[in-house]
């Protein structure tokens, strides 16, 4: 794959703060990926700076090798589908979608040629004339997906596309704008504060805080793999304990020591564990090394949750076992159910 | 719903009470007014006849009509120009300068209107600070005779009228989704092409509303024109005020009102059907 | 960017001083010791003093102030009672009613002014400060009646409703729980409706009768028959009168708008 963007050691102030720290980061061709982290984090400003709304206070903004970043919006080969879609209340649908074609003096008949199979893309056919204020979010939302792409960008910049819809929609928007970037074969920028979204759509998770990058992967990757207290918090939910790597393969927390799969950091290095509550298993006492006593159990749909006060801390289990209140459990997991990381400051 | 309502009516009687008897009641009885004729004294015989409106069709009085409407028109479209610009960028302008520049154009607002004018017959007399320091700068030799004239008028009326126009744009450029305005450079738009096709589209309610509420009082502001013009210039409203004070005929001036009353209502009514809005914007 | 921003501050900043230009010149020659406004020729209070001397423009400032607070006073009960009425009442006339009140906002002040004159007139009605009260108050209305409906609107109706339902009557609802939530548009909508009572002369001009005079009509007569500084005195007590009145309404404004927007630039 090719590289399309690349932002080299981006920074932005907005008057005395800090937003962006530092932003370095390769963006592909056909790649799906997602700027993921809670507000504030600078995801937007990210965004913003790559379609051109803001300048970066330093750093650069390479577009196919050239840096763009002093470049207005309208010569970038990006199209936004914004926050609130920003269609044009006093157009039509049709109108809407074929803005951009008719700023650049595209025949009429061609831009309707093209608004028409737009729309078919996104599922509204027939809707050219409709007012675009009397649509419902799910399908205003489409709109302005088909206005952005009728223009036919090498990137699609969305910023929190889905916040505003209701979450079936929402569900069913996943997956269809997964489709159509399959469809139209072209780079998406996603952004948004929903895990859950950022996981399921992309190829690649960009986990921001603070204004800096906490970590680039895939899915899995970041799910599994996290390499911080705040990535692992951010995504899903944890057990998060401090412990030391007494070597290679062997870590110690909650004075016990345990086999993982994790290497390469130095021996006797403090570090932080991070166990998912589904890889935790509810057995007798006697059969696991870490103990407790049951102090609430929620039923969640699938799975109970379960809080576990050992003398040191209480875990959060995910599990279809019941296990009732007060009594004494074991907690049971595997080597490659401990995910080791780097230990954090300041959080 | 119905429950509420045995409650609420005492509420509203003072407000129906009052607005039937003190607006609706003397606007009526000015309507039957201009269908009489005059009196002796400020008397009046109650009549049926056309004639005052035939009046106004004199070349001295439709004159007037005319000259009203110039005025009011170079004023209006004056005050478009100046204010429009300056709503617009008050809306761009960051929350708190925002709140400060509000403050700023509601402090002169509230300043009792015939000072300021006279602020502007000190500068704009003969020895006034204008001419002395176009002499010093040597721009001109002699002063310039602006008080009393045309252009003095139309100072005053958009010094007066102004705050008007620049709060109905601002109240509707406020409202005006910055986003769209982004959405539209996304799409390939320049600046101009963008301000065009979405944010002067989009504020434009706020400009019409602020058109009629700068166009409708500068037809009726005779002060500003006896102040600045000295009398040279006789507008509707002055004719009016003549008619009900030296010239003892009511019923004729009642005319008048009636007829500058329609014009002020097709100009809201055709606002209405333009935009589809109820309520002028930046009214309150 | 920052180039336009600059731009459009020089201009607001241009036409800001062209606004504040008659009335900075109206304060700095009322200090002036000649009587002629052309040149400075040194720091006086005389026209002050004589201005507190002038017994006739005095009795007009107490005329304007009393007329000014009585008529922004049953303003303020008409107006706010008639929006709260009109926000829980269904009537067909109820549009009507709310056009015909903001009326005297959109119609030219002259012929509010010689309607009321002639109105008043048949009904027999003694010119003085009858007149000019019922005069200022059909237009002072309009002013509360909009505040304070636009603020009802932003207001949740479940609040009063939900008084009702813990047992309070209709009026003690209003009374307890919606009066104080309106309060500060009631507040600023009442100063609004002064500060345009206080500036009136078109409507004063033709109900005031031949005796009472209001502020604004003396500086009026003054200002076509000749002009002694004292005017200019007089203007700048009365813009730090105002300028008063406006730091008032802002602090109330403060209440008003009391959520501070925040720009989200996450």
């Amino acid at each position: 794959m090719n590289k399309l963007i690349e932002l080299k050691n981006l920074t932005k102030n907005f008057d005395d703060q800090q937003v962006l720290r530092g932003i370095n980061l390769d963006i592909y061709e056909n790649e799906f990926l997602t700027l993921l982290g809670p507000s504030g984090c600078g995801k937007t400003t990210t965004l913003r700076i790559i379609a051109g709304f803001e300048e970066p206070s330093d750093g650069q903004v390479l577009f196919n090798g050239i840096e763009i970043s002093k470049l207005p919006p309208y010569k970038r080969e990006v199209n936004t589908v914004f926050q609130k879609y920003a269609l044009f209340p006093h157009l039509n649908v049709a109108d809407n979608i074929g803005f951009g074609l008719n700023l650049k003096k595209v025949d009429k008949s061609v831009i309707a040629q093209k608004v028409e199979r737009m729309l078919k893309m996104v599922g509204l056919e027939g809707f050219e004339k409709r007012d675009v204020t009397l649509l419902s979010g799910g399908q205003q939302q489409r709109v302005a997906i088909a206005r952005a792409l009728v223009n036919e960008p090498k990137v699609l910049l969305l910023d929190e596309p889905l916040g505003a819809l209701d979450a079936k929609i929402r569900k069913q928007m996943q997956v269809e704008l997964k489709k159509i970037q399959q469809e139209v074969g072209i780079t998406f920028i996603y952004v948004t504060h929903d895990q859950e979204e950022a996981l399921s759509m992309s190829d690649t998770v960009v986990v921001m805080n603070n204004g800096e990058i906490q970590q680039i992967g895939s899915p899995t990757d970041i799910y599994n793999e996290p390499e911080n207290r705040f990535v692992a918090g951010f995504i899903g939910e944890s057990n998060i304990i401090e412990g030391v790597m007494i070597k290679d393969y062997l870590v110690e927390f909650d004075g016990f020591q345990f086999e993982c799969v994790d290497k390469g950091f130095e021996d006797m290095e403090e570090i932080e564990v991070v166990l998912r509550p589904e890889d935790l298993d509810i057995v007798d006492p006697e059969q696991a090394k870490i103990t407790g006593i049951v102090r609430n159990i929620t039923f969640k749909g699938v799975h109970y949750e379960i809080l576990v006060e050992t003398d040191l801390r209480t875990y959060m289990i995910h599990t279809t076992d019941y296990a009732e209140a007060g009594r004494e459990v074991g907690l049971k997991f595997g080597p490659e159910d401990i995910h080791v990381m780097c230990k954090m400051g300041a959080y | 719903m119905r429950r509420r309502k045995s409650g609420s009516i005492w509420m509203i009687l003072p407000l129906y009470f009052f607005t039937l008897v003190f607006v609706a009641g003397p606007l009526l009885y000015m309507v039957a007014l201009s269908f009489a004729e005059p009196g002796a004294g400020y008397g009046v015989n109650w009549s049926f006849s056309l004639d005052n409106y035939k009046r106004i069709l004199e070349p001295v009085y439709l004159s007037t009509f005319v000259q009203s409407f110039k005025l009011a028109v170079t004023s209006t479209l004056a005050i478009c120009l100046i204010g429009y610009p300056f709503g617009y960028f008050m809306a761009k302008m960051p929350p708190s300068r925002k709140k400060k520049a509000m403050l700023l154009l509601m402090l002169p607002f509230w300043v009792n209107s015939l000072i300021r004018l006279y602020g502007w017959i000190i500068i704009l007399q003969n020895k006034g600070m204008l001419n002395f320091i176009l002499q010093k700068l040597g721009l001109i030799n002699e002063p310039l005779k602006i008080l009393y004239s045309y252009p003095a008028i139309v100072v005053g009326m958009v010094y007066v009228l102004l705050p008007f126009m620049i709060l109905s744009v601002y109240s509707s450029a406020e409202k005006l989704d910055w986003s769209l305005v982004e959405a539209a450079r996304d799409l390939g738009a320049t600046k101009l092409q963008a301000f065009v096709t979405v944010s002067l589209k989009l504020t434009l309610p706020g400009l019409l509303s602020g058109i009629i509420l700068t166009f409708i009082p500068s037809m009726g502001l005779f002060f500003i024109a006896d102040i600045l013009g000295g009398n040279k210039i006789v507008l509707v409203g002055s004719l009016i005020q003549e008619q009900m004070t030296r010239g003892n005929n009511w019923p004729f001036a009642a005319a008048l009102a009636v007829v500058l009353m329609i014009l002020t209502t097709a100009m809201i009514f055709f606002y209405r059907k333009l935009t589809n809005a109820k309520e002028l914007e930046g009214l309150g | 960017m920052k180039k336009n921003s600059k731009l459009s501050g020089f201009y607001l900043g241009l036409i800001f001083f062209l606004m504040y230009l008659p009335i900075a010149v109206v304060v700095v020659f009322s200090f002036n010791q000649s009587k002629l406004p052309v040149a400075f020729t040194g720091f006086s209070l005389e026209w002050y003093d004589k201005l507190f001397h002038n017994s006739a423009m005095m009795e007009a400032l107490v005329n304007s102030l009393i007329l000014g607070v009585l008529s922004c006073a049953i303003s303020a009960v008409i107006g706010t009672l008639g929006a709260v009425g009109l926000s829980r009442i269904h009537w067909k006339s109820k549009g009507i009613l709310e056009y015909i009140s903001i009326l005297p906002l959109m119609i030219p002040e002259i012929i509010l002014g010689m309607v009321l004159m002639a109105f008043f007139y048949m009904l027999g009605l003694p010119f003085g400060m009858l007149t000019l009260l019922i005069g200022h108050t059909v237009f002072c209305v309009p002013y509360i009646l909009m505040e304070v409906k636009a603020r009802l609107v932003g207001m949740d109706p479940s609040l009063e409703e939900a008084a009702r339902d813990l047992g309070a009557s209709p009026f003690r609802a209003f009374w307890d729980i919606t009066l104080p939530l309106i309060m500060p548009a009631v507040v600023s909508g009442s100063l609004l409706a002064f500060a345009m009572s206080m500036d009136d002369v078109v409507i004063s001009i033709f109900v005031n009768g031949p005796r009472l005079s209001t502020l604004p009509i003396k500086v009026y007569t003054q200002l076509k028959t000749g002009v002694t500084p004292e005017i200019n005195a007089l203007c700048t007590i009365m813009l730090g009168v105002t300028i008063l009145v406006l730091i008032l309404y802002s602090l109330v404004g403060k209440h008003k708008g009391g959520k501070n927007e925040q720009t989200d630039r996450a």
